[in-house]
């Protein structure tokens, strides 16, 4: 037909947006907009409206007033006269705390988990299904109440008093009980900064000899040890230094002062709970993106890299990993989203997380329920673009390189 | 069968409204979350049957469901009190626990007619949340619980201690303010309900439990060994306990009011569940024929029955009956009077005059 070869020059006519599909979807994307508008306009006028109706108002000076409750877990200085907006300060360091913590393990956990589940040994591998299956089916709310139990079941501090006491202190200076794990703080002498720095210094030392060692092996073939030459320098010059001098650094060992123990640092029985149910909980879907990345990579790569000598272990870090890593970083990203999310469940072991001091006691205690939630949402919101921001810098870095 | 048929479509069509109206409710619900029913409470409620009524998630003494599943309790009794006064009915009420969290926000939208929690009147409850209180059915205080072979004798040695205590109270900030006016370290874990503080308190994971004297009393009563926890000497607040309705309807908030005050002012004049029917035949004491209707118009006055109070009294019975019942020194909460006894008595219970 003559159509097809000519187009005709056709004027654009009101009918067209329904009749066209070229612009059909314009105009339902469009109504479908308006709509969505429409309802939130909706939603803020009947907030508004019922709020005047009940005589109540949207404002945010009681962020400025003195809080008055105590907070168990504090980062930075808090007392019950700082002001809600201190307390939720309080709250988000809490929360990222937990989250970072929780993120680091997870990750160990769920690389050594998924690598296992490969594994040629049957038991091993069997092991780790079993370890995936049974954490990541059930939900991580139990998992924060089992191992909140769990912990609660350690001996109170009262065990430890007395001439022959029930309990020992771990090596004398570790103690377990229900209400946490207390372990040695450092206490800084004078000096102590020299020892600190060169620790620095030898990390630093410690890369830049790997990095040598890599470029030394890519322009001559020549391979160099790594592993003991990093582990003496990360160790030694900082070891060495410590007592060159004079041991300025010793340790606060805790000790049962009255109720508790005091002194030392305090890992409180919240904070763990809610640190190793989301660890383990999160590693077990973390497990299975590692595994999904490494199956991902052609057998072809394995066989490639055993036919030129090299060995399993080596295979598994030069070869399988850095190519595995561009399926495993987009799902790690939201498994990363879950734990901060996840973290939010704290308030089932009283931990003083953003939602326990924010969004519980201050919205409880002034009654500024919308205030606090949307700060809250806001909080969250930010966080988590955050994470997602830094982890999609890290997937452009190791994604496969077109060009 | 020309019957059966019709009976059935005028079911279906009861099913279609009902449908309708469940769906109209739930859009009501959702758009109209916060202070819609601000007015007409007392009309909602005659029309709906029902009273929602608030109370905690369990307390034994005060609110919590029995072997049966009925609820049971000192705060209990208030709702059943004012779902008689409205209906006639005492069982005609819907119990939703609340946890401290969460109590006001229900109150303020609406999912719940009236709020019988053990809730301290406060200030700022009173103003800036935007409640009425309506008056107090218990006069109490924070106190301390500790077990006794730790051999603390009084709240002050508490230095240094781990301290159980219910998150969204009042009681949070007395003990704040307790502990920084004594110069006093403490650490807090907050729990939400009262019934995941026992397993934490008991398994020493925390030291001290803190709450009001009376929730600590019942508390106590549920352990296995009462008496191996002792109840320190100090109070360190006060806690006028009541209940609460939404501010700005004054009609609902009356008749929870007289509801209440019908109970302490029916025990001050000697009516209790035994002789009302009797005394309601008239008697030569003007205000007991005014409180069972016989005479005047105070019923009326509520948008009530004349014998609104009777059936209160008749049914729930007067305040003391109730103390005694629920939460009296012959029950396993075992609690004295003290200052919730009749002005008469030396106590603080003082209604005003029903006339």
């Amino acid at each position: 037909m003559a159509t097809v070869t000519e187009p005709p020059v056709e004027s654009f006519r009101l009918s067209m947006l329904l009749n066209d599909t070229r612009y059909r979807g314009y105009t339902f994307q469009f109504i479908a907009l308006l709509l969505l508008v429409f309802a939130i306009a909706w939603l803020g006028q009947n907030l508004i409206q019922n709020l005047q109706a009940a005589g109540l108002d949207i404002s945010w000076t009681f962020l400025g007033e003195p809080a008055g409750y105590d907070i168990n877990q504090t980062l930075i200085p808090y007392t019950s006269q700082s002001t809600h907006l201190q307390a939720a300060w309080v709250g988000v360091l809490n929360t990222l705390l937990v989250a970072f913590m929780g993120c680091v393990t997870a990750t160990v956990i769920g690389v050594i988990a998924g690598v296992l589940r490969l594994s040629n040994n049957w038991l091993i591998a069997k092991l780790m299904s079993a370890y995936v299956e049974a954490f990541r089916n059930v939900p991580v709310l139990i998992w924060i109440l089992i191992i909140s139990t769990i912990v609660t079941l350690l001996p109170a501090p009262r065990a430890y008093r007395g001439e022959t006491p029930d309990v020992e202190m771990l090596f004398g200076a570790i103690a377990y009980t229900n209400r946490g794990v207390y372990i040695p703080a450092p206490v800084w002498g004078p000096g102590s900064s020299v020892v600190v720095i060169t620790f620095l210094l030898s990390i630093v030392a410690m890369f830049a000899y790997r990095r040598y060692a890599k470029t030394l092996l890519y322009s001559t073939g020549r391979l160099l040890p790594t592993f003991w030459p990093s582990i003496g320098i990360f160790f030694l010059p900082a070891i060495v230094m410590f007592f060159i001098m004079g041991q300025p650094i010793s340790l606060d060992y805790p000790a049962l002062q009255g109720f508790n123990f005091q002194g030392g640092i305090q890992l409180q029985r919240p904070l763990i709970a809610l640190w190793l149910a989301l660890s383990i909980y999160t590693g077990a879907f973390i497990a299975e993106n590692v595994r999904a990345g490494i199956q991902a990579v052609s057998k072809g790569q394995t066989e490639a890299a055993g036919s030129l000598g090299m060995r399993p272990n080596r295979i598994m870090s030069l070869v399988v990993l850095p190519q595995a890593l561009r399926v495993i970083v987009p799902p790690l990203i939201s498994q990363y989203l879950n734990i901060t999310k996840n973290s939010s469940l704290a308030i089932a072991v009283g931990y003083a997380d953003i939602t326990a001091t924010l969004g519980g006691i201050t919205l409880n205690q002034t009654g500024r329920a919308i205030e606090c939630i949307l700060l809250l949402m806001l909080f969250y919101l930010v966080i988590s673009l955050c994470i997602s921001a830094i982890m999609n810098v890290y997937n452009n870095a190791v994604k496969l390189k077109e060009r | 069968m020309a019957d059966g048929a019709a009976e059935k479509s005028v079911a279906n069509q009861e099913e279609v409204n009902m449908k309708k109206s469940v769906i109209l409710g739930a859009v009501t619900i959702a758009s109209l979350s916060a202070g819609a029913a601000v007015a007409g409470t007392l009309d909602d409620v005659k029309a709906r049957g029902k009273l929602n009524c608030g109370v905690t998630t369990g307390l034994v003494g005060f609110a919590a469901p029995d072997a049966n599943g009925e609820w049971e309790g000192f705060d209990v009794a208030v709702c059943r009190a004012v779902a008689t006064a409205v209906l006639g009915d005492p069982t005609a009420v819907e119990f939703v626990p609340t946890t401290g969290k969460t109590r006001f926000t229900a109150l303020a939208s609406g999912e719940i007619d009236m709020l019988a929690r053990n809730t301290t009147w406060t200030f700022s409850r009173d103003v800036d949340l935007k409640f009425e209180f309506v008056g107090i059915n218990y006069y109490d205080g924070q106190g301390f619980m500790v077990p006794k072979e730790l051999g603390v004798t009084s709240a002050k040695d508490l230095d240094g201690a781990t301290v159980c205590i219910q998150t969204g109270t009042t009681t949070e900030l007395n003990l704040a303010d307790f502990f920084r006016a004594n110069n006093i370290s403490y650490e807090p874990v907050p729990i939400e309900t009262n019934a995941e503080a026992q397993p934490l308190y008991l398994d020493g994971a925390c030291d001290v439990y803190t709450t009001d004297a009376s929730g600590l009393a019942a508390t106590r009563a549920a352990f296995e060994n009462p008496a191996d926890h002792v109840v320190l000497p100090e109070i360190i607040s006060k806690e006028p306990l009541g209940p609460l309705v939404r501010h700005g309807d004054h009609e609902w908030g009356d008749v929870v009011r007289w509801s209440l005050n019908s109970m302490i002012a029916a025990e001050e004049l000697g009516v209790t569940s035994v002789n009302v029917a009797e005394l309601a035949g008239g008697t030569d004491n003007p205000e007991i024929n005014r409180l069972l209707g016989t005479e005047g118009t105070l019923g009326e006055m509520l948008g009530l029955e004349a014998d609104w109070a009777k059936n209160i009294i008749m049914n729930i019975g007067n305040y003391g009956e109730v103390f005694e019942s629920n939460i009296g020194e012959a029950t396993p909460i075992g609690l004295a009077r003290g200052l919730n006894a009749q002005w008469t008595d030396g106590g603080l219970l003082y209604s005003p005059p029903f006339r």
